[in-house]
Order: C-alpha cells, then sequence, then structure tokens
C-alpha cells in the first residue's frame, strides 16, 4: 500500500547562507495492508520528515514515494489532495483547525469532503467523539479551548472518521491517560483487522510494541556524512 | 478532465514597471487557490487581470464556458465578458464598499444581480435575497436596511451573498477578510470553506495572510516583483518553502 524506494531529503536554508542540510539519503519502506510499521529513532532523526514526506507536505529531491498507484514525489498538488481526501489519512501531533467551528463538525470534516450525507456524517462524529470520551456538552464548543489531551482526542477522531485505505500516525497516545490510550489502540487494532496500512511513530514503548507488527529505525535512512 | 480556468504567460506592465510577468497556471473545479505575496508583488494586478478588470498585455485565460468550452476571454468581446461577470464568476472586494451598492437596501444589493441575469417577479427576487442573506448569518429584518448601516463584517458578508446568488462557479478574492477584526474573521473564514465545499465553487484568494491560506487554499502561488517564485500545495509551501523569498515569508510570521 505504502512504499518508499531511494528516496532522498534535504533542506536549503536560503536565508541562512544557503546551508544545506541534508536529512535523509537511501530511504526505503514497505508497508502492507493491515500492517502497522512503527518508526523509531531519536528525535531529529527524520521521523516525522518521512512521514510528511508520505503525505506531500514536504518534497522529496529524489527516489519514489507511493501511496496506492500514486508516486507522491512526483504528483500534481490535485492528486495529492485526491489522496488525502481518499486514501491517505494523517493523524499530527497538532490540531489546526478554523477557529469557532464546533468540534463535532471539526470531525466530520473528512466525511462532508467526500460528500457523506450531513446526519451520517454527523452520526459518525458523534460516536467517535463518545468512543473517545469527550463529553457531549463540548461538541458545540470550538476545540481550541480544549485541554492538551481533548486536543489530542479530536484530532484523532477526525483521522479516524473516515475508513482511509491507509493511515499515517504521528504520536497519537502521547499526552493521554490509560484509558483512553487503550481505546485509541483499539480504533489502530480495528483499522488493521480492516486492512488498513499504517505508519505510526509512537515514543510510547508499550504502546508500540502492542500495536506494530514491525519497526523500523529512521537511523538507517540517515545521509551517511551525518551517520 | 478539463479546467475551469487555464492561464498562459499572462504579463501585464505598466508603462517600463512590471505589474506580473509570464504568469501560468491551472484551476480546476472545485480548487481553490491562494496568492500570496508582499504589497506591490502583483497580486492584485495579477487577479484584475484573470477577471477581466484589466487588459494584460500578453497571455491567455482560457475559461471553461457552459457553453463553448474552453474560451480565451482576453479575447471575448465586451458583453461577453461581461455576461461571464455576472453569471459564471463573481468579485469580492478587499472593501465591501467597492462591490456594494451603498444606497441600496440589503436585499436590492442581492436582488440586482438576480435581475441583472433576467430574474423579474418580485416576490422570487426578495425570496431568494432572503435566502441569501440568511446563508450569510444577516437577519431578515435587516433586509431593507442599507449597507450604510451594517457593520464592516456584515457588509463583508453582503457582499459574498450579493456575489454568490447567481451561482456562480469561480469566485476571485481579493483580501476578503483584509481589515475585520479576528473574531469576524473566523467567522468569515468558516463561511467562506462551507460555501466554497456545499455549492463546488473554485476560488482564487489573494491575501499577505498565511493563516488565511492555510486554512483556505488547497495551492498556493507565492509572487514576487511580478513574477511566481514558487507554487504548490499550501502546506507543502508553507512547511517546506523551497525559494529563498517565500523562505523568508514563512519565517517572518509572528507566533500567536
Amino acid at each position: 500500500m505504502i512504499t518508499v524506494k531511494n528516496a532522498t531529503k534535504s533542506f536549503v536554508l536560503h536565508n541562512q547562507g544557503g546551508a544545506v542540510i541534508p536529512v535523509m539519503a537511501n530511504g526505503n519502506l514497505t508497508v502492507n495492508p493491515g500492517e502497522c510499521v512503527g518508526l523509531t529513532g531519536a528525535s531529529g532523526a527524520g521521523k516525522s520528515t518521512l512521514m510528511r514526506m508520505i503525505y506531500g507536505n514536504y518534497l522529496t529531491q529524489s527516489g519514489e514515494i507511493r501511496v496506492g498507484d500514486l508516486n507522491v514525489a512526483q504528483a500534481e498538488p490535485r492528486e495529492i489532495l485526491q489522496m488525502r481526501k481518499h486514501t491517505l489519512g494523517y493523524v499530527s501531533q497538532f490540531l489546526r483547525v478554523v477557529p469557532r467551528v464546533p468540534t463535532l463538525n471539526v470531525v466530520a470534516e473528512p466525511l462532508l469532503q467526500l460528500g457523506t450525507p450531513r446526519d451520517a456524517a454527523m452520526e459518525r462524529a458523534s460516536e467517535l467523539l463518545s468512543l473517545l470520551r469527550i463529553p457531549e456538552r463540548l461538541w458545540d464548543l470550538s476545540p481550541l479551548t480544549f485541554s492538551g489531551g481533548e486536543q489530542q482526542r479530536v484530532n484523532i477522531a477526525r483521522g479516524f472518521a473516515y475508513d482511509y485505505p491507509a493511515l499515517l500516525l504521528d504520536e497519537p497516545t502521547a499526552s493521554l491517560d490509560g484509558r483512553n490510550r487503550e481505546t485509541v489502540l483499539g480504533l489502530i487494532e480495528t483499522a488493521k483487522a480492516r486492512g488498513t496500512a499504517i505508519v505510526g511513530i509512537f515514543h510510547d514503548e508499550a504502546a508500540r510494541k502492542q500495536v506494530c507488527t514491525r519497526e523500523i529505525d529512521v537511523i538507517e535512512f540517515a545521509p551517511k556524512a551525518a551517520a | 478532465m478539463t479546467p475551469l480556468l487555464d492561464v498562459q504567460n499572462l504579463s501585464k506592465n505598466y508603462g517600463q514597471r512590471i505589474g506580473c510577468k509570464d504568469v501560468s497556471f491551472d484551476l480546476y473545479p472545485g480548487e481553490v487557490m491562494g496568492i500570496v505575496g508582499e504589497s506591490g508583488s502583483g497580486k492584485s494586478t495579477l487577479l484584475n487581470c484573470l477577471a477581466g478588470h484589466l487588459e494584460p498585455d500578453h497571455g491567455k485565460v482560457l475559461f471553461d464556458t457552459k457553453t463553448d468550452g474552453l474560451k480565451d476571454t482576453v479575447t471575448m468581446s465586451e458583453p461577453e465578458r461581461r455576461m461571464l461577470g455576472r453569471t459564471d464568476w463573481a468579485f469580492v472586494h478587499q472593501h465591501a464598499r467597492d462591490g456594494l451598492r451603498m444606497g441600496v437596501s440589503a436585499g436590492g444589493n442581492v436582488g440586482e444581480r438576480l435581475m441583472a441575469v433576467g430574474a423579474r417577479h418580485y416576490g422570487n427576487i426578495r425570496a431568494q435575497a432572503a435566502d441569501w442573506l440568511g446563508r450569510v448569518e444577516i437577519r431578515e429584518d435587516r433586509i431593507d436596511d442599507r449597507p450604510t448601516a451594517f457593520s464592516g463584517g456584515m457588509q463583508q458578508r453582503l457582499q459574498i451573498a450579493r456575489n454568490l446568488v447567481t451561482g456562480p462557479r469561480l469566485v476571485f478574492m481579493d483580501e476578503p477578510t483584509g481589515g475585520l477584526d479576528v473574531s469576524v474573521q473566523a467567522r468569515l473564514l468558516d463561511m467562506i470553506r462551507e460555501l466554497v465545499r456545499d455549492l463546488e465553487l473554485s476560488a482564487i484568494i489573494v491575501t499577505h495572510d498565511l493563516a488565511v491560506v492555510r486554512l483556505l487554499a488547497d495551492r498556493l502561488m507565492v509572487m514576487k516583483d511580478g513574477h511566481v517564485v514558487e507554487t504548490g500545495l499550501t502546506d507543502q509551501v508553507l512547511d517546506d518553502p523551497q525559494h529563498s523569498y517565500s523562505q523568508l515569508l514563512v519565517s517572518s510570521v509572528l507566533q500567536v
């Protein structure tokens, strides 16, 4: 479902004397449907970078990144937008939403984008919010007023609203308490059982051991000079 | 799929000075494109050339018309272009005053565009106007008030209603949230997003506010001194800018 072949990435900082920072050489990764691959490595090793390259918000200099049939490394913006709508979901570490939009709408948004009838989308959103223990009295408020853990759960609900064939999870359990952590791990297991291909970053080692079918240390992809 | 708009090598000079130079891009139905850049970078010149308010020196602006398919709007006749401006296109000005008739009631402002495309039944026009005022959250009992009696945010929403009532397929927006206070801006952003999604509109939004494009635009074009220096997916340009000017722009945003 997700294939990365010989991907390279470097940043050029034009406003700092054109400094070139190589961050990845020879990135290789294959994720099959129903698999959850955990990315490991120290902070700054390039886990999130790889994830963003797959999602298309970081450009890939050379190599190939395939999600389904699409080569993200060379795709047109509209092809990437279609991929994000239909194929690849992303639960980032931070929630980014239009201020003052109710939580329920934020969660239902990916479904509404796909043309799901409003009632069905709202129902699915309510279901997920209840599952993740966001009190119903908060559903009409903007998630921007919520605590960190609540915001993260809203973000997760949004990411799981639609059953994407592939998912990227960036620290989905980072600031959650025990019960919610279990719920989220349950959601991940369900998605795996459905055949979703997942790439995840978990600093929580127990969680990683529990849901990941494989682990890959991104230090393998580090450019030689830096390694 | 045919693009809704296909722009080829569009250039506009003001005497010796460059307005915008060699701009090419295409826009597909349902896409929202943001144009960012500093003051004087040619954003508004470009927008006005696209919308037919300014005549470009070179280049083509092909629009997928309902009747004839792709047609160059630069060379089409004035009546044809004006018809497009009343039906398939809409233009939301930065200052609502430029897009509204300040001496006519709110309902009249919305109704005027309907009459321009042939509506004549007073009851229907008024009902549609009332419906659209509702959609942009202006209370129905304000339908007979003039825009001069409205706040800045309400005027901007009225302008949007007036523009969208005829069901355009392409909306040009020049700093639609500029000059509004942030709470009004948030509500307007949400409204524009919903309208774009529900009506499957395409839009070109000129702004200098990167937060606005992050929330509204699918794609982004960065302009500097009349040239397009970078294009791409909005979050790609903002998260991983390639050109030195885009990097400067992104790194100059203040954190709140």
